[in-house]
């Protein structure tokens, strides 16, 4: 038996992965196109990419956000942190900073608010739901009050280029999530910091006692949810080339904590999955741009979004597999 | 095959987990009126035997009479019902209940859908009294120490009406006295005619209550004796499939090594407020020092304050000469220390990860996140303790949580064995290990202080701590009362420190 279909990755890969192959099935047979992709100008385009370069900020998000799941915390405040960033990124802009620091200082500010969060949780023990809803209510406020209420639209091609660029023909977004995947990839297995942040999520009185650096693990998972929902913000920002701090990430926590929670990170913490939940990500938004293209009237699409959901959790709970294979009691 | 004056009879029990044969063929034949014991090395399959007679595990075959008639509880509340009153070795209480609640949950009397309070109280109360104790039963169990709660667990189980009643290492935490209580309470249900099963690694408490032993080896049956006429030898043999003699009892004896002279820590005048009075401490490389006195008694406060748990808010510690204060666990692992706390569950183990996880956790805090220890070396790592402390499991992948109980304290072990410090404080270290992996635990205590090591050695068994220590300091009611050393260890000593200084005052 090859072995790596006996990993508990594959394990908790493999239920998201079926669903996502059915939607795909589906789509094969129902809608026309879906699968074609055209080289245009030497980028790609059709369904399959728009669907990789749609679900960027989420994936990307939900990377970040399976480290706090998997210290046993989460974060509502990504959304507001994605509206943070792009309304500084634009105001920035628009005074006529450099590149570079345009960059610099919105993302700084994206990790000072997760650092903010990691105080709250860390330090004054306040529980997560609660510290990450105030930042997630006041967030988008001061994200708002910057710009005065207004939408703040600009003109930088090389800004715009994270949101709309195509690097090799493929797009810029989806480049930068493969290689923000790659990046904590390797600080999971080839650091000792996957080991902390999963002894943290699964015991944090026992990890403490054996020495491991609680607080830090989770100033630290906080920094990087954050910084990772402030990239997510630039790459929103910058497609609509226009800041909306009304609108930006608007329910994107819950569709990133989803992603996490279908790729088998579970909410208790503990053991995590990063290749599940950017498989959950793009189930999610395969699922949208299926309804979207299939003409489904919209108010359907969060009622089979939650359908999918709900088959893919009950598949993964033990319980729920066990109850469908009974084995007599008495021989 | 029935047997007329069997209560409880389970025959031909087999029970398979992934990559384990648990149980295989087992039977035991509880009688009306009568403590029985099931013995068995750490992972022979007694805690297995009892959650599938109660319901937590399926059985894959076999049989269960009660009375004569076929049961099939399918979980414990259903065989709490059945009259099968149990508690189980990983204590599980409700930790953000109170002590009441905890005892009463389920059978609250109550008027009109309305909760009686004062007679959950009462109740409470009363069913501790039993075992001798009088604490504050409107108090969060978590806050008490695992003692404590083993305790509110065994009243709990007292407290049902039942038939059979099965403990499965009710012991491991409490001192003579307490035990003493429970025996008492224990003979008195037999006398009613209760089946009582007793699950122990203390082997003076089997034979200071029990009428039959059951012994179990690798999930298989070794047999069933009138304890009268099993010798302790004998018992040991059959548990461990092979004769260990006189000798090699002996062998462990008494630490053969020399302690060291000069002592690299010192506490002087250590306290903190409410848990410690100030007490003086040395401890030297290559001694272990025990600590010796009731629950309750500063043990486990001492052990915390130098461990960086708590804060010593008076007094000075001294590590080489110079004072120093720690002030976190990774400060005090980071100057080589190690500690093996008292409660396994809660601060030990990490339940969902491997034995190989486990095992380098401390070892790899201690390095920092940068400082990885490559998958080869931890590998090595486990492989290496678990043949050394013998540990049980399918392969290093495992879940602890899966492992037996005994077999998860010595994965805890072996993670500060892994960190190799200079000095390791062992509260109860060997909670829940069979008679054999003592004696191995004790060799390895004598080789590591051999090669320097500093040991704190944390017991509430008297025998223990003589056999072990240079010297013991033996505490009561927060207060060091007297410091033994060489001659003057005796349990005799020990009792009499413990008690004298009553009269003292
Ligand atoms: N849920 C489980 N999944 C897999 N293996 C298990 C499970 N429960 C127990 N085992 C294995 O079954 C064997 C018997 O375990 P059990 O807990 O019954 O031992 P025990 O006799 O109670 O030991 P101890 O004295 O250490 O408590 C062990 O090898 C253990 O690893
Ligand atoms: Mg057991």
């Amino acid at each position: 038996m090859n072995s790596a279909f006996n990993s508990p990755t594959w394990h908790k890969l493999k239920w998201p992965l079926a669903a996502l192959m059915l939607v795909l099935l589906y789509n094969y047979f129902y809608t026309p196109g879906f699968f074609q992709i055209e080289m245009k100008a030497g980028r790609l385009f059709g369904s399959l990419i728009d669907v990789l370069n749609r679900a960027a900020p989420v994936m990307i998000i939900s990377l970040g956000m399976t480290l706090v799941i998997a210290t046993g915390g989460v974060d509502l405040s990504v959304g507001a942190v994605m509206a943070i960033s792009g309304a500084i990124a634009a105001l920035l802009i628009a005074k006529g900073f450099a590149l570079p620091l345009v960059l610099m200082i919105s993302l700084g500010v994206a990790i000072v608010a997760g650092v903010w969060n990691g105080l709250l949780i860390g330090y004054f023990k306040v529980p997560p739901i609660v510290a990450t809803l105030i930042l997630m209510v006041s967030g988008r406020g001061v994200a708002q009050l910057l710009t005065g209420g207004n939408h703040i639209p600009f003109k930088h091609a090389g800004f715009e280029f994270i949101g709309r660029g195509y690097l090799a023909a493929i797009p810029f977004a989806a480049v930068l999530t493969l290689l923000l995947f790659i990046t904590f990839v390797i600080i999971s297995k080839r650091t000792a910091a996957g080991l902390f942040i999963e002894a943290t999520g699964d015991n944090e009185v026992a990890s403490r006692y054996a020495g491991v650096q609680t607080r830090v693990v989770q100033f630290a998972v906080y920094a990087a949810c954050s910084l990772c929902a402030g990239i997510a913000g630039l790459i929103a920002t910058a497609n609509l080339a226009e800041a909306d701090p009304s609108a930006a990430g608007i329910g994107l926590e819950l569709d990133a904590i989803l992603a996490v929670v279908i790729g088998g990170t579970a909410l208790q913490g503990g053991r995590y999955f990063l290749a599940g939940s950017l498989m959950g990500a793009i189930l999610l938004q395969t699922l949208t741009t299926t309804i979207l293209t299939r003409g489904v009237p919209t108010q359907w699409t969060q009622v089979v979004k939650a359908l999918v959901i709900i088959i893919v959790c009950l598949l993964q709970s033990e319980v729920f597999r066990r109850s469908f294979q009974r084995k007599p009691a008495t021989a | 095959m029935a047997d007329a004056t069997a209560l409880l009879q389970l025959r031909g029990i087999s029970k398979g987990f992934p990559g384990v044969k648990a149980l295989s063929d087992v039977q035991l034949t509880i009688r009306r009126g009568e403590i029985h014991s099931l013995m068995g090395e750490n992972g022979a399959g007694k805690s297995t035997l009892i959650k599938v007679l109660t319901g937590v595990y399926r059985r894959d075959g076999g049989e269960i009479l009660l009375n004569g008639t076929s049961i099939d509880a399918r979980s414990p509340e259903e065989a709490q019902r059945l009259g099968i009153s149990t508690v189980y070795q990983e204590v599980n209480l409700i930790p953000h209940l109170s002590v009441a609640e905890n005892i009463c949950l389920g059978r609250q009397t109550t008027t009109l859908g309305f909760l009686k309070w004062k007679e959950i109280r009462q109740r409470a109360e009363k069913a501790l009294a039993r075992l001798g104790i009088e604490i504050d039963v409107t108090e969060t169990v978590s806050n008490y120490s695992i003692a404590i709660q083993q305790l509110v667990a065994i009243a709990r189980a007292l407290d049902i009406d039942a038939k059979v009643l099965i403990l499965d290492e009710p012991t491991s935490s409490l001192d003579e006295k307490e035990v003493e209580a429970l025996f008492t309470v224990l003979r008195k249900l037999k006398a009613e005619g209760l089946g009582i099963v007793f699950v122990t690694h203390f082997l003076d408490q089997v034979y200071a209550v029990s009428d039959r032993i059951t012994v179990l080896r690798n999930g298989t049956y070794v047999g069933e004796y009138e304890a009268a006429l099993l010798p302790r030898l004998q018992l040991i043999s059959k548990m461990m499939g092979k004769e260990l003699s006189e000798l090699e009892m002996k062998a462990a004896d008494r630490v053969a090594t020399k302690a060291g002279v000069t002592p690299f820590l010192k506490l002087k005048q250590v306290g903190r407020k409410g848990s410690l009075k100030p007490l003086d401490l040395e401890i030297a490389a290559g001694e272990i020092v025990g600590l010796s006195g009731l629950l309750g008694s500063g043990r486990t406060e001492t052990a915390r304050i130098v461990f960086g748990l708590d804060r010593a808010d008076c007094g000075e510690l001294q590590l080489d000469g110079k004072a120093i204060s720690i002030t976190s666990p990774r400060q005090a692992s980071g100057l080589k220390f190690g500690f093996c706390p008292e409660d396994r569950k809660v601060q030990a183990i990490i339940p969902n990860l491997s034995v190989r996880e486990n095992i380098v956790l401390a070892l790899q805090a201690n390095r920092g996140w940068m400082g990885y220890v490559s998958r080869p070396t931890q590998i090595q790592l486990a492989d290496k303790f678990i043949k050394a402390l013998n540990i049980k499991t399918p392969n290093p992948e495992q879940p602890i949580r899966l492992l037996s109980g005994g077999n998860q304290q010595k994965v805890i072990l072996a993670r500060w064995l892994a960190s190799n410090p200079r000095l390791l404080i062992l509260d109860e270290p060997t909670r829940g290990i069979d008679v054999g992996a003592k004696l191995e635990i004790e060799k390895l205590m004598a080789q590591l202080t051999g090669e320097g090591m500093a040991i704190l050695f944390i017991s509430s068994d008297l025998e223990e701590t003589v056999r072990n220590s240079h010297r013991v300091v033996v505490l009561r009611d927060r207060q060091k009362v007297c410091e033994l050393r060489g001659e003057e260890i005796s349990e005799k000593n020990i009792m009499h420190a413990i008690a004298a200084s009553d009269s003292d005052q």
